[in-house]
């Protein structure tokens, strides 16, 4: 091995270990997060018993998880019982080793140990462990092996609930990686790449992809709350109808592990949120390009921000919207978001050829701010459309007294 | 509708969902930061928006005169009254003829705290109080003796009045 396989792998290894150790952890807080702001917008406290304000109540949860009996239900298929959680966790905690979470450090060493031999590294070091040129590619790969673990969970469970759990799981994130890949087309065609570098430095020079690209954000997002099985889209643990679906039968830490594959699969869509369509660890204004240890910290304290934000998001948007029912879901998936992807992804084409052939000269920021207007129309009559022309409907038309339904009960009273 | 249900009128041709949805957004966002009403039990029994009511009928009181005896006079209307039968009584007669009882024993897991007991007893005797914490490690200590149900010190419920119904 030379010198610098060794430094780069070295490095590998270190940076492995800290963002594994990173990701954990953020899920266990996460956890926390989770149940405090639920319990804000409840007007509760949240867990406060353990540590101070219950800052230690994912230790507490996991040591409690660890604890607990494991129980294997009758005539359960016990390989694939225990097979399952680790199936989906291991591509739950591949995604996130992809994603650049900060600017690339230059890192230059060059010392030797004993008996190891000579270590060399010169030149920037991307804070993501492997820095591929596939990029989304692979985290949307890894994030349809997710659902074998789910429906191995669902099957191998020997249990009614779990198997319709699972089958929905399947069901729902198959047809949702559908939408899911058809909204990052656009993404591909204003980038020409698909590697997370290219991505974001396209952004940096431009707008961000959120401007020129709105509707494959929402799609994206939409389909990543699907793919995550969060509400409104969490039928496969719909708790009315399936007691906890697919991890029904599932006790201590194998159900832990479910737990954990859940929140790192919302930790990683939140971050190719942000690193698609909100400038990955970018700041608009050129401040944050002077390179070095300084710029590194400083992207990634913006990458955990804007990261943060959209978790924020997941967990707002669960505490206050009530779920979809199953045809709903299915019929959104296929009926509506597949056709506006595949529409979006002709009209983005052509908007970026006419740009292209019409603004030769200006600057991506030009050219983009041009798709960004042609897209304002496009925004408005999606939204109305899938309003059914309420979105705009007169404040008289909304204001008008409703047909009393119930009217002759009222008046009995 | 004589309890006073709200009925919602749900304009459902009218309504934006998009406009819902974030209506609804907006609305989770804001009690984020309101005050929470959370009591903290253990450490906080009662707040400037929740005491107890003094009609709370919980764990049994058997009141005592001056000399430290129990008003029980074993007349045997209680355990008569107890809809659940968790009242044991044997009466007892001392030599100068006064009845007392032998055994009284409530059991507090049969209870059912309708506050009978305390309605029927002429003497007034035993009591409901204003009292709910009461756990214990093994179950026969929830059976409650004489003396037990003496020593209680917490305070006694008061019973719905019917000549004064809303306790004016």
């Amino acid at each position: 091995m030379t010198p610098e396989m060794k430094g780069f792998l070295l490095l590998t290894v270190v940076k492995l270990l800290a963002i594994f150790t990173i990701t954990l952890i953020s899920v266990a807080y996460l956890t926390l997060v989770e149940r405090k702001v639920c319990a804000w917008m409840q007007y509760r406290l949240g867990p406060n018993r353990v540590g101070p304000n219950g800052w230690f109540q994912p230790l507490a949860d996991g040591l409690k998880n660890i604890l607990k009996e494991e129980t294997f239900p009758a005539d359960s298929n016990k390989i694939l019982f225990v097979l399952a959680p680790a199936l989906s966790l291991i591509p739950a905690t591949m995604m996130s080793l992809v994603l650049p979470w900060a600017a690339p450090l230059p890192v230059d060493f060059d010392f030797s140990l004993p008996l190891i031999g000579r270590f060399v590294h010169h030149g920037l070091m991307p804070i993501a462990v492997a820095d591929l040129p596939i990029g989304f590619l692979f985290v949307i790969a890894f994030g349809s092996m997710g659902v074998y673990g789910i429906a191995l969970a669902g099957w191998s469970s020997n249990n009614k609930y779990s198997l319709l759990g699972g089958l929905r799981a399947s069901a729902q994130m198959v047809s949702y990686e559908v939408a899911m890949s058809l909204s990052l087309i656009p993404v591909v065609l204003i980038t020409g790449n698909v590697s997370f570098h290219e991505i974001i430095a396209r952004q940096q020079a431009g707008l961000w992809f959120v401007l020129p690209l709105f509707l494959s954000f929402f799609m994206f997002m939409v389909s990543a709350f699907a793919e995550t099985n969060r509400v409104p889209f969490d039928l496969p643990e719909a708790e009315s109808e399936l007691v906890a679906g697919y991890h029904t039968e599932y006790s201590a830490m194998k159900f832990s592990l479910f737990f954990i594959a859940e929140y790192a699969n919302m930790i990683t869509a939140s971050a190719m949120m942000v690193v698609l369509f909100f400038g990955g660890w970018d700041l608009p204004g050129h401040w944050d390009e002077a390179g070095g240890l300084l710029q590194t910290l400083a992207t990634g304290v913006v990458m955990f921000l804007k990261t943060f934000f959209f978790l924020f998001v997941f967990i707002w948007v669960r505490w206050t919207l009530p779920r979809f029912r199953y045809d709903q879901l299915m019929s959104l998936g296929w009926k509506v978001l597949m056709p506006i992807g595949l529409a979006y992804v002709m009209l983005v084409g052509l908007g970026i050829y006419g740009v292209d052939t019409l603004l030769s000269g200006s600057s991506p920021t030009v050219k983009m701010g041009v798709l960004f207007l042609l897209n304002l129309p496009l925004m408005f009559l999606v939204f109305l459309v899938l309003d059914r022309g309420r979105l705009v409907s007169g404040s008289a038309a909304r204001r008008a007294p409703a047909p009393r339904v119930n009217a002759g009960v009222e008046e009995a009273a | 509708m004589t309890i006073g249900v709200k009925v919602l009128k749900r304009p459902e041709a009218e309504v934006s969902y998009v406009r819902a949805a974030l209506k609804g957004m907006g609305l989770t966002f804001r009690k984020l930061f309101e005050p929470k009403v959370t009591m903290e039990y253990p450490e906080a029994k009662s707040t400037t928006d929740y005491t107890i009511s003094p009609r709370w009928r919980g764990t049994h009181r058997m009141l005592t005169d001056e000399q430290g005896r129990s008003k029980c006079v074993a007349c045997g209307l209680c355990p008569q009254i107890c809809p659940a039968n968790c009242i044991k009584l044997v009466p007892g007669e001392d030599e100068e003829g006064n009845r007392y009882p032998l055994i009284y024993e409530i059991d507090e897991f049969r209870c059912i705290f309708c506050g009978y007991c305390q309605e029927v007893c002429p003497e007034e005797a035993i009591h409901v109080g204003v009292h709910f914490e009461n756990s214990e490690y093994s179950r026969d200590r929830f059976v409650y003796d004489l003396e037990r149900l003496s020593s209680q010190t917490h305070s006694v419920s008061t019973l719905w009045d019917p000549t004064d119904p809303k306790g004016e």
